[in-house]
């Protein structure tokens, strides 16, 4: 094949701006996560279903389309308000094939073991995977078990991969956004984060904040139903609806115009942000999705979103314009505008 | 969010904008001395709903900016020894030393934690009585009675692995340095709400008689920060030169007493490098000699060595509110959040970093 690339290509173009090593930001799905995959994964592993760099790759096998997905699971704390990884590994996964418009079929659950790890914790975690597998109508099919010695995990490390069945006439991608599209929004942002982080460190809120966790493939299907003018889908998690919208933005050649104040913060999660100096446009999200949609189906693809429990709060936030000198900027509260940019890395607690 | 939602009104910012640009005749330069309003002017865009002739520049108030290269790369240097857990304010890891960040240090095994407050690093103290735990304690007046307080509870507690590395900066001498520069512009100042919450406004109001500069105390939000500007503008066009008190629900006159009793048992006043700008006299912070027993330089060796910022950062001129950090060549271009040349770009709370964040749109139209 004339385009695969030589070993030199694998020497990055664009500095490699660590020392050579990896740091945590590498796996925060900002910039650096950006750059490592476009770097080094796109041109070692060149082709054309992986250069689409959607959440999930699209495969046509026998005249039947199939979408094929997965995703690793490392989150501290392993429980938390809302769900374990468990859960998470089995939402994540089926979200990432419904952001593809698939029917969720078939998962693997692969298990890196601590060396140690209480098998109390295990069977809860399993237990967990069960009862999501079984509440969104997947099979776990196949698996995997490794041990590691004691001190070179982290407890337990959980990779799942999906696959399902894309429907006819289905054609979702992150790089079909148009000016004029609107920009859709499932529900409330910043949940899944601040509850893991309030988890981890021990904060205390007078009312308990719960992960958003949520498999959306029943929300996405009734999208689908009610309109053919979806460009695309995508859940906002690790780095949240910013990285999101920069990276459609990006892929579309298109900017984005966000409205501030339709983009709804629940008063618990605005609260914590506020103390801990994080903004909830970077914060992580694991049961919320946004689309982009056709100027002429927003209506219809909302209203059917609204009718679902995991699209109640489901708002219009914005609309796709011609690329601009920033991918996506918001007007704020105060009608001036603002760009909301991609962090580098993991975003920072502020010193005051 | 009750108490808050109030400062971000549109129709209460409108309002004010309007106030001001109806009081304003001429142009005047105000500083903000603070990082987080500069933060909430550049998030909120608040300097396009003001008159043209209001020219916001932006002070030396970022903590994070100003801690000198010498503390990142001392705290580096004693993250890497395998006794010590070094522990630190979550923005300060991203901080580029001469060499390297705490993240790649991080990254190479040191043993780097983050708190929310130095109380935290005492109870990892007592938790690993067999590593020595050090935490990197900067910033302005604001950080420095949780710091002092956590050296005070080491001394009740007889802990003898807990170690301060310190860079604390003041503010009110910083602000006479700007104002007896020959190269000063700023004709008036938004002074910091949070520091004053500490310290109360008694330092702020010699300043004022000093230099016949208006002053107002200014909160953080973009209500705060227009009604700041509003009464300072009424009071250049007056020709008046007074201290406000725009933060009254935070700031009283004296301050937080206890908070300053502590600060005052556990540090004295030293003269203090600033990254950026360079030595200020007396104007930082040191342990006093019945605390040298925490201090990590002391009790490390640690080695002062001085290093050159990169030729090509303008930092100096941007913490002085001299230029703006557009005016800089390698803006956006060679000096980005990712790749920072300067502190500035760094924090979240430094001029270049919230220009680059929020405003590039503007600045290449």
């Amino acid at each position: 094949m004339a385009d695969r690339p030589s070993i030199a290509m694998l020497s990055c173009p664009a500095p490699w701006r660590s020392d050579g090593t990896i740091l945590l930001g590498h796996g925060s799905g900002g910039k650096l996560s950006a750059e490592l995959v476009r770097s080094l994964f796109l041109p070692a592993f060149a082709n054309p279903l992986l250069a689409r760099l959607d959440d999930q790759a699209t495969l046509q096998i026998n005249g039947q389309r199939l979408a094929f997905t997965t995703d690793s699971f490392v989150v501290k704390p392993l429980f938390f308000p809302g769900g374990d990884i468990g859960t998470l590994a089995v939402n994540g996964t089926i979200n990432d094939l419904a952001m593809g418009g698939a029917q969720p079929l078939f998962l693997s659950a692969a298990f890196i073991l601590e060396e140690g790890f209480p098998v109390e914790a295990l069977r809860r975690i399993v237990f967990s995977m069960q009862q999501a597998a079984n509440a969104a109508g997947v099979q776990i099919v196949t698996g995997d078990t490794k041990v590691v010695e004691r001190g070179k995990g982290d407890g337990i490390f959980i990779n799942t991969t999906g696959i399902g069945v894309v429907p006819d006439g289905v054609e979702l991608s992150a790089s079909q956004a148009r000016p004029g599209d609107k920009v859709i929004l499932s529900g409330s942002i910043g949940e899944h984060g601040i509850a893991i982080l309030a988890q981890r460190e021990g904060l205390e809120f007078e009312t308990t904040i719960v992960s958003d966790c949520a498999a959306m493939h029943t929300l996405t299907a009734a999208m689908l139903a009610a309109s053919h003018g979806l460009r695309c889908m995508r859940d906002p998690t690790r780095g949240g609806l910013s990285s999101t919208l920069n990276e459609i933005a990006e892929q579309s050649r298109v900017s984005v115009e966000l409205e501030e104040t339709n983009i709804p913060v629940h008063e618990e999660v605005a609260g914590a942000c506020e103390l801990l100096g994080l903004d909830p446009l970077y914060v992580a999200n694991e049961g919320k999705l946004v689309a982009i949609v056709a100027p002429g189906d927003a209506e219809a693809v909302l209203a059917a979103m609204r009718q679902h429990p995991l699209g109640r709060e489901a708002q219009v936030i914005g609309t796709v314009k011609a690329a601009d000198v920033a991918p996506v900027t918001m007007r704020t509260n105060l009608g001036t505008t603002r760009i909301v940019d991609m962090l580098a890395g993991d975003q920072l607690p502020r010193i005051c | 969010m009750k108490y808050l939602s109030e400062y971000r009104d549109e129709r209460i910012a409108r309002a004010l904008a309007a106030e001001i640009a109806q009081a304003i005749t001429r142009p005047w330069v105000i500083m903000e001395i603070c990082g987080g309003q500069t933060h909430t002017i550049m998030r909120y865009g608040l300097d396009e709903l003001l008159p043209r002739q209001v020219e916001l520049v932006h002070g030396p108030g970022c903590p994070v900016c100003v801690t000198p290269l010498e503390t990142i790369d001392g705290a580096i240097t004693l993250a890497l020894r395998p006794e010590v857990i070094l522990v630190s304010y979550g923005d300060m890891l991203r901080v580029p030393g001469s060499q390297a960040d705490l993240f790649h240090a991080r990254a190479q095994g040191a043993d780097v934690r983050v708190v929310y407050s130095p109380l935290e690093a005492l109870k990892l103290a007592r938790e690993n009585p067999q590593r020595k735990v050090v935490f990197l304690a900067i910033g302005f007046e604001t950080t420095a009675p949780a710091n002092a307080m956590a050296a005070w509870q080491a001394r009740q507690q007889g802990l003898d692995n807990f170690f301060l590395l310190v860079s604390h900066v003041l503010v009110p001498p910083a602000i006479r340095g700007l104002l007896t520069s020959p190269a000063n512009r700023v004709q008036a100042f938004i002074a910091p709400g949070h520091v004053c919450t500490v310290m109360g406004c008694g330092e702020y109001e010699a300043l004022v008689r000093d230099f016949r500069v208006p002053m107002v105390v200014g909160g953080f939000e973009p209500v705060d920060i227009l009604q700041a500007v509003l009464m300072l503008v009424r009071q250049l066009e007056a020709g008046d030169a007074r201290l406000e008190n725009q933060y009254v629900r935070s700031v009283n006159y004296e301050g937080n007493l206890p908070a300053q009793r502590v600060v005052a048992e556990v540090f004295e006043v030293a003269d203090q490098k600033w990254r950026g700008i360079g030595p200020i006299p007396q104007s930082g912070l040191r342990l006093r000699p019945e605390f040298a027993h925490y201090d990590a330089v002391q009790h490390f060796a640690l080695q002062g060595h001085s290093v050159e910022e990169p030729a090509e950062c303008i930092s100096a001129q941007v913490l002085q509110g001299l230029k703006k950090p557009t005016d800089c060549p390698a803006f956006g271009m060679r000096c980005t959040p990712e790749n920072p040349l300067g502190a500035p770009m760094v924090s979240s709370e430094g001029a270049c970093a919230a220009y680059y964040r929020y405003r590039r749109h503007a600045v290449a139209s």
